[in-house]
């Protein structure tokens, strides 16, 4: 460490009381409206409330009541929570931190008169905005796959009722059909989801189907966690999964929802599942808003501030910033930041350097998980890497149980973090 | 008794052909360790027909992986200790001896520590005496004992920032939960403040092991721990 980190505290501190010159009260309070009620917005929108004790108005727009978390829904797929453990709900937010819940979408972002305007026709003033809308995919990345084929073909990257259906289409496989997925190109959320997710249908599978089979056409020459999912696939699974990359025509995919084939590199196959991951870009809002540059919206690794509009904060799988994986741990890291920055601004409260930091844990099988995670630091460039850990193969038993059990109390954790 | 006589002074011959950059220093007084023992023999038995007692026999206890016998109850702290890979190599045998608590929150051990490093030394050179595999402490001179498990005073007097605490808290509590809810993964409301910072610098200096507490602990300036110490150990 070269500089001394309390007096570059102290500076940041002042820089925050005269750089942002805090909005006068007096004229109301000043009006913080949060767009997307997952790991990012509902962390952001509790922290805010929280920590400014009712000196800001907080407002979070999310069309839906009820939450179902992306993390662990492969762990529904695979039999180890059923989907009641995975759902929240939005009434502590307003019960507990008096925040404004909204179940609404935003079709409209007026950046020079700073409104949202939702599809319900009510118009939201505001003094910031925080986006954090998660994804949205690609039109055209399968050809031969759009939304409306979602129920022939569950992308299931959005968890609830698409979750739903894609295990009940597992449980309702022929004896010895086979299981197909359409993997994603890089950047998209959450890197080892859908390794684990193979590694949740073989678990399944195993159980009710053991002679079918799990095909997954990839476009990506390597993925998170490789070495650890391949050697888990090996000992749990060996036989049923077969992975094709690039190598093998595996970003080379069609598919045909109505006769149910996929076709990797010009040969066809039938197939009784198939689950399309399509490529990623931010949730669409984030376009609406004119934020973004190509698919993803560029922050200010410091504050998560849009590089677009200073009055907008961007957090999450929606965002550009750097390093971080998009991961609902990356989004509940970026949103305290965000909080603090936003708080700093209306307020004047203290704004302390940002940290940011991420775990992802997968579960392979039974009482067998890994992790990966990194601490990171913002520059002026980026949110940067300084350290990282992942789990190594060959682990005995005990260690991956007891990964397993961290994971499990994680979960505790981190939904508590977001939704009070 | 194969403490005795001559080991002291081998031990000290082959420490000098340990790397010269590491102050290496005899492990201790195996003779004086004896006597100090005392105090643990309320609750340890060691020597020819050792058995469990209030705490399980110390035989063999160096390079042992922790919490190895199936006939002793343990804790859960020290069970989870053990699922984490800890082994009773000298320098965690070092870290428990100071504060057990320090190095496993939640073990059965009701033992203050000792706080001088003489004593620990001691202890440890003569516990050794009825270990098999003394060889395989890390340093290589069996009699190296590195000296940076213990906080320098002004680290441990450094009065923390209760406010930063509480904004750096936000990084703890995506995972410990505030509400003391033990779920897989630790309690960390309520701990006393020394024992909190003597923790955070353990897993900083990567002698507690867990890689994710090893990362986080990593990055943090002493002000910061003292920071997280003050704010976490104010709550209930």
């Amino acid at each position: 460490m070269k500089f001394n980190r309390r007096s570059f505290i102290g500076t940041g501190i002042v820089a925050a009381a005269t750089l942002h010159a805090p909005i006068v009260l007096g004229a109301g309070k000043p009006r913080v409206v949060v767009i997307g009620g997952g790991a990012g917005g509902a962390t952001a929108a509790r922290y805010i409330a929280k920590d400014s004790d009712g000196a800001i108005d907080v407002t979070l727009v999310e069309p839906t009541r009820s939450y179902y978390t992306c993390f662990f829904s492969n762990l529904y797929i695979g039999g180890f929570r059923d989907l009641k453990s995975i759902v929240h709900s939005y009434g502590k937010l307003a019960s507990e931190y008096g925040i404004n819940v909204v179940h609404d979408w935003a079709v409209g972002i007026d950046r020079s008169a700073r409104t949202v305007t939702l599809a319900g026709g009510a118009v939201l003033p505001y003094d910031r905005l925080i986006l954090s809308p998660g994804i949205d995919f690609i039109d055209g990345a399968v050809p031969g796959w759009d939304v409306t084929q979602q129920n022939k073909m569950p992308h299931a990257y959005k968890a609830g009722s698409q979750t739903e259906l894609l295990k009940a289409q597992i449980e309702a496989m022929p004896e010895g059909g086979v299981f197909a997925m359409v993997a994603p190109p890089n950047p998209f959320r959450c890197p080892p989801g859908p390794y684990e997710r193979i590694s949740m249908v073989a678990h399944l599978l195993t159980q009710i189907n053991p002679t079918a089979k799990i095909l997954v056409a990839d476009p990506k020459e390597k993925f998170s966690k490789q070495a650890l999912f391949e050697e888990g696939w090996q000992k749990h699974y060996a036989g049923m999964i077969e992975r094709l990359g690039p190598d093998f025509g595996g970003g080379n995919v069609t598919v045909n929802p109505d006769a149910m084939t996929i076709t990797i590199d010009g040969t066809e196959e039938k197939v009784d599942v198939c689950n399309v991951i399509p490529a990623q870009k931010a949730g669409r809002i984030c376009e609406m808003a004119g934020i973004t540059e190509g698919n993803w919206a560029p922050v200010h690794a410091h504050t998560m501030q849009s590089r677009l509009d200073e009055n907008i904060y961007v957090l999450g799988d929606a965002s550009n910033q750097g390093d971080m994986p998009k991961s609902g741990f990356s989004a509940n890291s970026q949103a305290k930041v965000a909080a603090m920055a936003v708080r700093g601004a209306l307020t004047g409260s203290k704004v302390f350097p940002a940290k940011y930091s991420n775990t992802c844990w997968s579960l392979i099988a039974t009482d067998d998980g890994v992790k990966v995670g990194a601490a990171y630091e913002a520059t002026d460039e980026k949110i940067a890497s300084v350290s990282s850990f992942v789990s190594q193969t060959g682990e005995d038993a005990a260690m991956r149980q007891q990964t397993y059990e961290e994971s499990i109390g994680w979960y505790a954790g981190i939904t508590a973090d977001i939704f009070g | 008794m194969r403490y005795a006589g001559g080991v002291v002074v081998i031990w000290a011959a082959l420490s000098s052909a340990a790397q010269a950059d590491e102050k290496a220093l005899q492990i201790g007084d195996a003779a004086r360790g004896a006597e100090v023992f005392q105090v643990c023999a309320q609750c340890h038995q060691v020597g020819d027909g050792a058995s469990h007692g209030t705490g399980p026999h110390l035989n063999g206890i160096f390079d042992r992986k922790v919490a190895q016998f199936d006939d002793f109850d343990y804790s859960q702290g020290i069970l989870r200790a053990r699922r984490d890979g800890m082994v009773w190599d000298l320098e965690h045998l070092e870290a428990y001896l100071t504060n057990p608590k320090t190095l496993v929150s939640g073990t059965n051990m009701e033992f203050a520590g000792l706080s001088d490093p003489k004593d620990r030394g001691d202890v440890l050179a003569y516990l050794r005496g009825f270990s098999a595999n003394p060889q395989n402490i890390p340093e290589a001179a069996p009699t190296a004992l590195k000296q940076d498990v213990e906080l320098p005073p002004e680290v441990l007097a450094m009065v923390g920032d209760p406010e930063y605490g509480e904004y750096l808290s936000t990084e703890c509590t995506t995972c410990h939960q505030l509400d003391g809810d033990y779920d897989g993964i630790p309690v960390i409301t309520g701990w006393l403040e020394e024992d909190f910072v003597l923790a955070m610098h353990a897993y900083k200096q990567k002698i507690r092991p867990h890689p994710v507490m090893q990362m986080m602990a990593g990055r943090l300036a002493d002000d910061e721990i003292a920071a997280l110490a003050a704010y976490f150990g104010a709550l209930e």
